[in-house]
């Protein structure tokens, strides 16, 4: 059985278009939805809130690891941390790593999502039982923003 | 999060975590691999036609019930082991909770450079 998660799209812009996505602060949250407090730095932490309606006390965080420049940027982070009150600091996070490829069309984006098994047994529950429900609404909300702001 | 997930949840509560640990080596899939085809096995019946010891055969099981993949039953003066697949079946939902919601971060995304 899979412990890790990949993905990989095909995107119509040059390599150094989606470099920009995904490593500059403001373009990041852009999409993927979150304000973060400043720019991303190797091996430093990035804060933020998350910008989704109804989720905004959900913080951000998640340490840089790699920043080459169009190839490979990488972040740790703990998925599914939503109860502000619990500290998920001690756990070990998950690695998520952007891996950019140039192609004739634009750029071949290879997505990693790494190390669920290292997640303690209760945050998995944890982590499980809070978004069942909630992600059925929240996809509704993406959806009606993706249509309204392409 | 409605009456019905939660309370779903709550009645196949387990333990989740060891579940990616325990599949993560091959004695143990193909150990799973049997199981989850026939009827429950005896340690005997598990280490015949493996290079493996009953020892270690016996510490790997106990690795998949400690994740709740296995349960062993008493049958007679033997203990079997048998397959339960619910827990391998929650972390197949939870990954796919994740791989949906990087989908939905990656058309975003698509958007977003493509415009």
């Amino acid at each position: 059985m899979n412990d890790r998660i990949e993905k990989s799209i095909e995107l119509k812009a040059p390599v150094s278009r989606v470099w920009r996505a995904l490593t500059d602060y403001r373009e990041f949250g852009e999409w993927f939805r979150v304000k973060l407090d400043g720019p991303f730095m190797a091996g430093q932490v990035s804060r933020g809130y998350i910008t989704y309606p109804g989720y905004e006390h959900v913080k951000w965080e998640a340490v840089v690891q790699k920043m080459e420049p169009e190839r490979l940027f990488s972040f740790t982070w703990h998925p599914y941390s939503v109860d502000p009150k619990a500290d998920y600091s001690k756990e070990t996070p998950t690695l998520v790593e952007f891996k950019l490829e140039a192609t004739a069309g634009g750029t071949l984006l290879l997505l990693t999502e790494s190390g669920f098994d290292k997640i303690p047994s209760d945050r998995r529950l944890e982590a499980f039982r809070r978004n069942e429900g909630g992600w059925t609404e929240q996809m509704k909300n993406i959806e009606g923003h993706v249509t309204q702001k392409p | 999060m409605s009456h019905k997930s939660r309370s779903g949840i709550a009645s196949r509560r387990r333990a989740h975590a060891p579940v990616f640990a325990a599949l993560g080596d091959e004695t143990r899939l193909s150990l799973v691999a049997k199981l989850s085809v026939g009827r429950p096995c005896s340690i005997s019946q598990l280490t015949g036609g493996s290079r493996l010891t009953r020892q270690a055969i016996t510490k790997h099981l106990r690795v998949l019930e400690g994740a709740g993949i296995v349960h062993s039953v008493r049958a007679g003066r033997e203990k079997l082991f048998e397959f339960h697949p619910e827990p391998m079946e929650e972390i197949r939902r939870y990954l796919d909770l994740v791989s949906e919601q990087w989908d939905q971060a990656l058309s975003r995304l698509k958007s977003f450079v493509e415009e």
